[in-house]
């Protein structure tokens, strides 16, 4: 009875001849005012090092400029550290892990660990902006996601700090000594959460170093450090940018070094540090798969494409760069994507309602810029939104390429900005086989309503995260880390927790 | 052999039509929350809400009285150095449309919109809907708010479901139609897009899909707003017939409904940024627009007893 019905109505009015095809206008009828973040990031004109618990000046007496991308101004001056200012950190975290920390039973490092993440969360706006500020990205998202997360990580490692001994059942996880760490400048401060919440929960002691462009929320959190009481020496940071870096890595020092970055820089350090004792973990580039199957909620996945690919203007090393349609809803799926992208809020990051910010700094937007010109010249279709661009700053458009096929370098290289390459398949096995076929394999996204093929897709991608019907969700309970050149070792969780140990 | 469950019915429908996600919904509201509407854009977003309100009395104790002082509520909202705009309609039981007329007269911008078809549940027959249909329309409705049959759609008779608005749409005659979907009772997303489908494919340009009646306890939220809006996107790009939307019950403050707008701005575009395209149905919604309104023009928020805060008094 029904379904007679239903095919009657279903006889639906083509668009009518003579007009022109539908289209949707977002235009400027109701155009937002400015709404910018005016919390005071107290910034000091220079900032020092941070070695044993002070702030001191680089032995060289040498700063460099950090500057605002969004507008390209000057917004402090940073220490640069030479050997000798890295030899001073790790003699320090030495000492504090010889004389303080490690023997400090873990119920009393956790309350330092405490301290840190409610300090954090009690100047929250302020640390927001000064992430905004010096790395480009939209206030919503540090203030919605950087800063909190970070703070939960640190809370989330104190409560591991007193129960230790549950940590490896019948085993004994023991501190590994001093550490030292590299983080990238995509999420300054939470990448240093990551790195020394579970190293300080554990009872080792730190020399870290953080990306040249955005160190100000390092030093920041310095003075929360200096808040908190921490014993000086546990933690210390050293700036400067990749000669400083290498130091760090190479010092004999450290039992452990912890990179996250690119994988080209990753593959240097895992070259000088081959032959010695040294532990490592390494969190470096991907080119992850979003794969949309034809039975997926389609608005919700094209909002997770969104997600993956233009959070943070696109510097996530897990972000969603490949696209993998399902051919019956390809052209659906990129006229959707089309539509939502127009009306994606581009420029100032301080902005309240800024959707895509500032691209970190001028070689980046010079990189991506390079790669989206091979996009073109290889032959993929270019889409980007008309929105005004601000004259001063960094800032690139959000990108579509579609008609991509696997050998194009959009299709390979990991090009960290807001560009979204897109290809398509016909079955599960070839969406299987295009998504491994990548030197990356750090995550992977699925859009389906059918759960079993969830599971599967789970089990044959290659890829240290997979995503189910939603993409970018982190939680520090959670694992994270690749395989294949984008690393190993894991990040968040317990499995985070074993690369800071021994176990005995 | 073949499942002809209603089950198996709704199944063919969301193969058609597609399903939706409500977690990836909920995410992509809350960003509408985040906006920040600020100043100008604040100023117009209030007026623009303000120009959409379908001014609602629907109790059993309406009287003329009340009706007529409805009226002057829709005509004139407040003090006119403020600058308020006339709302859309004023929305009153069909026993009321008359005395609704009378006190708005003929030559006026404010519409009468009247629920009929045996609001809310619907649950009379069908000769007998009609009939109140046609009564509403012939004692000056302008427009009809109808409710869908649920037990219909749920059961998968999607043809006893459509014919019956089809009905509607012809004893509306010149009248503009809202097709009211209950949302509460359809419960899934899935439902409401469905649902949005089949009632879109047998209405006119102009007339409307709405949420819900007010009766219930889950009314208009910004994630079955999204779902319709995208149903009414999908509809209009494949079609070119551009339905409007009316979401009612449950916004109550002017921020709720900027949120609304927002949704609006963001999935359909400039062109459903009228009243000709979207309403809400409210009441109380309506004071603080205009004391936030206020607000902007004074930078002080005046006392709640300025703008008979009650819907009940106007």
């Amino acid at each position: 009875m029904s379904t007679l019905a239903v095919q009657k109505k279903n006889t639906r009015p083509v668009a009518r001849a003579g007009r022109p095809a539908p289209e949707l206008i977002f235009g400027d009828l109701w155009e937002f005012d400015p709404a910018p973040e005016t919390a005071d990031p107290k910034l000091k004109p220079r900032y020092d090092l941070f070695i044993g618990g002070e702030f001191v000046a680089p032995k060289s007496g040498k700063y460099f400029d950090t500057i605002n991308p969004g507008n390209e101004q000057k917004l402090a001056e940073i220490a640069l550290a030479g050997r000798d200012d890295v030899d001073a950190a790790y003699a320090a975290a030495q000492r504090a892990y010889d004389t303080v920390w490690a023997r400090m039973p873990g119920r009393e490092r956790a309350k330092y660990l405490f301290r840190i993440a409610r300090l954090l969360q009690d100047r929250a706006r302020e640390f927001a902006v000064a992430e905004t500020l010096n790395g480009g990205k939209p206030i919503k998202e540090s203030r919605d996601f950087d800063v909190p997360m970070a703070a939960a990580h640190f809370f989330y490692h104190a409560g591991w700090a007193d129960k230790l001994e549950y940590v490896a059942p019948g085993r004994r996880a023991a501190p590994l000594g001093v550490v030292g760490q590299v983080i990238p400048w995509n999420f300054p401060l939470l990448m240093l959460a990551w790195k020394i919440a579970p190293a300080l929960a554990m009872g080792n002691c730190v020399v870290l170093k953080p990306a040249e462009t955005t160190s100000i929320t390092c030093l920041k959190l310095g003075e929360i450090l200096q808040d908190a009481g921490l014993p000086p020496g546990v933690v210390n940071f050293v700036t400067g940018a990749g000669e400083t870096g290498a130091a760090v890595m190479g010092h004999p020092t450290p039992a452990k070094v912890a990179f996250t970055g690119s994988t080209e820089v990753g593959k240097i350090i895992m070259r000088s540090l081959a032959g010695t004792e040294k532990k490592m973990t390494m969190e470096l580039g991907g080119k992850a798969a979003n794969i949309v199957f034809d039975d997926a909620p389609l608005d919700q996945a094209v909002e997770g494409i969104v997600n993956g690919i233009f959070f943070n203007q696109g510097h996530v090393c897990c972000a969603g760069s490949r696209l993998l349609v399902h051919e019956p809803v390809a052209e659906q799926v990129l006229a959707k994507l089309k539509n939502r992208i127009r009306v994606l809020r581009v420029g100032d990051p301080m902005d309240k309602n800024t959707d895509v910010g500032a691209i970190n700094s001028k070689p980046q937007l010079e990189k991506i810029a390079e790669l989206v010109a091979s996009g073109t010249k290889e032959g993929a279709e270019m889409f980007q939104p008309p929105c005004r661009l601000p004259t001063k700053g960094y800032y690139f458009r959000p990108t579509l390429f579609s008609g991509v096929s696997m050998s194009h370098r959009i299709a390979r290289e990991e090009i960290f900005g807001p560009v979204l390459s897109i290809l398509t398949f016909r079955t599960v096995d070839e969406a299987i086989e295009k998504a491994n076929n990548t030197a990356y394999g750090l995550s992977a996204g699925v859009w389906t309503d059918k759960g079993s093929r969830i599971l599967k897709m789970s089990v044959e991608l290659k890829a240290g995260v997979v995503w189910a019907n939603t993409y970018n969700k982190f939680d520090p309970t959670s694992p994270f880390g690749g395989y294949k050149e984008s690393g190993f070792g894991r990040e968040g969780g317990r499995q985070g927790l074993l690369d800071y140990c021994k176990l005995i | 052999m073949f499942v002809k469950s209603p089950q198996a019915a709704l199944r063919r429908l969301f193969d058609e039509v597609g399903t939706v996600d409500c977690v990836g919904v909920e995410e992509r509201v809350a960003k509408y929350t985040t906006r920040s509407i600020k100043k100008a854009s604040k100023v117009w977003g209030l007026k623009k809400a303000v120009s959409m309100v379908d001014l609602t009395t629907l109790e059993g104790k309406d009287t003329p009285g009340k009706v007529a002082s409805l009226c002057q509520k829709a005509l004139q909202p407040h003090d006119p150095e403020l600058g308020v705009p006339q709302v859309a309609a004023v929305c009153v039981y069909p026993a009321m449309v008359r005395h609704a007329r009378r006190a708005l007269g003929s030559d006026t911008g404010v519409r009468i919109a009247s629920v009929a078809t045996a609001f809310p549940s619907g649950q009379a027959p069908l000769k007998t809907r009609l009939a109140e249909v046609r009564a509403a329309v012939a004692d000056g409705a302008d427009e009809i708010d109808m409710v869908i049959n649920r037990g219909a759609f749920l059961a998968g008779d999607f043809g006893e479901m459509q014919d019956e608005i089809a009905a509607v749409v012809a004893a509306c005659g010149d009248a503009a139609l809202k097709v009211i979907l209950e949302v509460s009772e359809l419960e899934t997303f899935d439902n409401i897009r469905a649902a949005s489908f089949l009632a879109m494919r047998v209405i006119r340009e102009g007339d409307f899909i709405k949420t819900s009646t007010g009766k219930t306890s889950l009314n208009a939220t910004l994630g079955n707003n999204q779902v319709m809006l995208e149903a009414i996107r999908d509809y209009y790009l494949d079609t070119g017939i551009a339905i409007g939307m009316k979401p009612a019950g449950g916004i109550r403050t002017a921020k709720q409904s900027l949120q609304f707008l927002t949704a609006v701005k963001e999935t359909l575009g400039d062109a459903w940024l009228t009243n000709e395209r979207y309403r809400f149905g409210a009441s109380s919604l309506l004071n603080d627009l205009i004391r936030q309104l206020a607000k902007e023009k004074t930078g002080a928020y005046q006392a709640p007893y300025y703008f008979s805060e009650a819907a009940e008094s106007y």
